[in-house]
């Protein structure tokens, strides 16, 4: 295991002591785990399942499921593999929990916050082999997507049918991978986030048990039958078990959408703007807040033009008049803030593009310094506290000197800080992150609205639930996976 | 104001994995996703959007193939297309027709419905043929403008960017006229449910290839339809040297 460690050059991390934390760390008969563990028989029992093709130790392989977007790098996992059916991921559960080889469900690998990264011998089940979309109900509005399908893949498959899905996180990730981290996206002012978009999950147990979270067959829009496991789920980052396919809420293709850009000022009238907005309850599809530096950032790297200030990025779904409508209240709000006039996406391919650039934030924020990594701060609180939250977060950041951008989700109370990261300024960066996280926790939040704990937020967790919560959550989660396999060292360590 | 003509074709969908029959005579097409040729819907887009400008009066939607092309008429016409013709070609002779015959076809209807401009997509997705529009051109005697990233019309001119190998070329053409639509000429809208409503009560006519004086005949006929070899094991070699020396044992250097 020590040999993998120090195989990767270049990843700052002292090899021996994320091994020690792990065994330390991890509760729920941490003794029995993996100290023991034959890699070479697990490798050959997931060979017999998957067929030897699909099983792999290579290092470029490992390397590549050792981490998501963020700048989490502990260690690779031992072998990679890739199942083919719902079937074979029982099978390679079982065999895992056999050998009391710790589990990572793997995805798209486009996470924020860690979550696929091995914090100690373990296999990554790359879950993407199953890829179809089916049970199409266009009457009903649902549809099931497996793991290997991603959030454009469905809209794709679905454009000429009048419905789409609605949740839009940054990257192109996986349906089952954002149920999941419990995702969202600019849309989820509107249409909601995957909690509130997912119907049933098809998940399979650290002991192989495959089980459909609301019943096999169930889809509807509401239930009270029973405890509400497809919510347990989401948002459980691998750590309960494997989501092998997700029933998913669609909505009808808006009749009219327009978008537009509103520059301001100051952050502070972009941000209040947004909070009158939500106040007065207009429908609003998007809202999304770009500081200078994302302005800069989104100007450089997607070729947009906009003035380098502050920003909202808005967009109105409706009909004809109930947009027009929204346009004009809207107008107003802003122009009470000192917005300045809207600037109109007029074209679907500007449209497109306004919208991807936001989506591409993350890499143009990391352009400023290419190859370097960055973290992404994810604070969610009451629309009231928006302001106070984000002066607090901008006197943090201009302070510290660090290279980063505030922008987000405001709809939601939501935003995030993009900060770049340089050699030296590891821990300056950290203890600015923590200080937004406990100003959101503090100011009746979450230290993460969208991204998850993962490992960085750990620590915050057990803050903001407080402990009683935090102990109840955990005997859940021995009751899932008693021999704490699943995903060990995220959420809680 | 011109009437545009449109041609729309149904083929397996671009995300699906294509597999060869176990006879070797063709790809399986049974049960398998279906949708409307993607460089077609660039073409519905682009003539609804001449029409949204006032330089189109008219857009029809036209489709060669059996019953289930109806579904790729319907997703034009929730686009916005005004109405229909299928020309109906039964399912036991689909695999006989090819450009040749869609590009007769679609030279009948436009002298039919006194077409000023006919716009299809530069090529299909399952047999890339890439000829429909050219051999339409060539059956009217109109100029053509193939590969067209842009489009604009004033009047009865008609200017179009055509991507090439060696960049953009911008041509002019007299209408009437064909245009084929590549990549980049426009993003596609969505279909919305009230336009999928709205398409149902569209009007569609329907017509056989004799109706319009077509025979479906080929000469040509498929041999053999294989998947492309299995790639060969790569080999790990442990310095240049070694790597020289294979490579001259290959012959290749």
């Amino acid at each position: 295991m020590l040999l993998f460690t120090t195989k990767i050059v270049g990843w700052k991390f002292q090899s021996l002591k994320p091994l020690l934390s792990y065994y330390k760390n991890t509760y729920c008969l941490a003794r029995a785990l993996s100290v023991n563990v034959n890699v070479v028989e697990v490798e050959n029992g997931l060979a017999s399942i998957v067929g030897s093709k699909y099983v792999a130790t290579s290092h470029a392989i490992c390397e590549q499921h050792s981490h998501d977007e963020s700048y989490h790098r502990h260690l690779l996992p031992s072998i990679v593999v890739w199942p083919q059916s719902v079937g074979e991921v029982s099978e390679v559960a079982k065999l895992c929990t056999a050998h009391k080889m710790p589990m990572i469900p793997f995805g798209t690998g486009t996470g924020m916050e860690g979550g696929v990264a091995p914090m100690g011998p373990s296999v990554s089940i790359n879950l993407t082999k199953l890829n179809e979309i089916t049970d199409l109900h266009l009457d009903d509005f649902d549809v099931k997507a497996q793991p290997g399908v991603t959030r454009k893949q469905l809209n794709y498959d679905l454009r000429s049918t009048g419905l789409w899905f609605p949740v839009d996180p940054g990257s192109d990730a996986s349906l089952c991978g954002m149920a999941a981290t419990g995702a969202s996206g600019t849309n989820a002012v509107r249409y909601g986030t995957m909690k509130q978009n997912v119907l049933n999950l098809q998940v399979v147990l650290a002991d192989g048990t495959i089980l459909h979270t609301a019943g096999e067959k169930r889809r509807c829009k509401k239930s009270s039958a029973g405890y509400n496991l497809t919510e347990l789920f989401i948002g459980s980052e691998g750590t309960l078990g494997f989501i092998t396919s997700a029933t998913l809420r669609l909505h009808g293709q808006p009749e009219m959408t327009k978008s537009a850009v509103c520059s301001f000022p100051t952050i502070m009238d972009a941000v209040n703007t947004a909070m009158q907005i939500l106040q007065c309850s207009i429908p609003i599809a998007r809202i999304e807040l770009l500081d200078e530096t994302s302005i800069k950032a989104v100007n450089n790297y997607s070729h947009l033009t906009h003035p380098e200030m502050p920003h909202l990025f808005l967009e109105f779904h409706g009909s004809a008049a109930s947009t027009g409508e929204q346009v004009d209240q809207t107008a107003e709000i802003a122009g009470l803030n000192s917005g300045s006039e809207f600037k109109w996406a007029e074209t679907q391919e500007e449209h497109n593009h306004l919208w991807q650039a936001r989506h591409d934030l993350w890499y143009a924020v990391k352009a400023f310094k290419p190859g370097s990594t960055a973290i992404s701060t994810d604070a969610c609180v009451p629309v009231s506290a928006l302001a106070e939250a984000i002066s607090h977060s901008a006197a943090l950041l201009d302070e510290s000197g660090l290279i980063g951008g505030i922008l987000g989700h405001v709809g939601d109370g939501n935003y995030h800080c993009f900060v770049i990261v340089e050699d030296d300024q590891a821990k300056l960066v950290e203890s600015l992150t923590k200080a937004i996280g406990k100003k959101a926790i503090e100011l009746g939040g979450t230290c993460t609205g969208e991204h998850g704990i993962g490992i960085g937020k750990r620590p915050l967790l057990k803050e903001e639930v407080g402990e009683k919560t935090l102990k109840l959550m955990k005997a859940i989660k021995c009751s899932f996976d008693p021999l704490g396999l699943m995903n060990p060292g995220k959420v809680f360590s | 104001m011109a009437r545009v003509l449109v041609g729309v074709k149904r083929v397996v969908d671009y995300a699906v994995k294509i597999r060869v029959k176990p006879d070797k005579s063709g790809v399986v097409t049974d049960g398998v996703k279906h949708s409307m040729n993607p460089f077609d819907e660039i073409a519905v887009e682009e003539a609804i959007r001449l029409k949204e400008k006032k330089f189109a009066s008219e857009v029809v939607a036209v489709t060669c193939g059996p019953t289930q092309n109806q579904e790729t008429l319907r997703t034009a016409l929730a686009m916005g297309a005004d109405r229909g013709i299928h020309v109906e070609i039964p399912a036991a002779d689909y695999p006989k027709v090819g450009p040749l015959h869609v590009s007769k076809i679609l030279a009948k209807l436009a002298q039919k419905e006194e077409a000023g401009l006919i716009i299809v997509g530069k090529q299909a997705i399952d047999d890339d043929c890439n000829q429909t529009a050219q051999m339409t051109a060539s059956f009217l005697d109109w100029p053509q403008g193939t590969f067209a990233s842009e489009l604009k019309l004033e009047g009865d001119k008609l200017t179009v960017v055509r991507e090439i190998d060696g960049g953009l070329e911008t041509i002019e053409l007299k209408m009437p006229a064909v245009v084929s639509a590549d990549l980049r000429l426009n993003e596609p809208r969505y279909a919305t449910l009230p336009n999928i409503m709205k398409a149902k009560k569209k009007k569609v006519d329907k017509l056989s290839p004799s109706d319009l004086g077509v025979e479906i005949a080929t000469n040509i006929e498929v041999l053999e339809v294989s998947d492309p070899p299995v790639r060969d094991a790569g080999m790990k070699v442990e310095n240049t040297e070694e790597l020289i020396s294979k490579l001259k044992e290959a012959g290749l250097v």
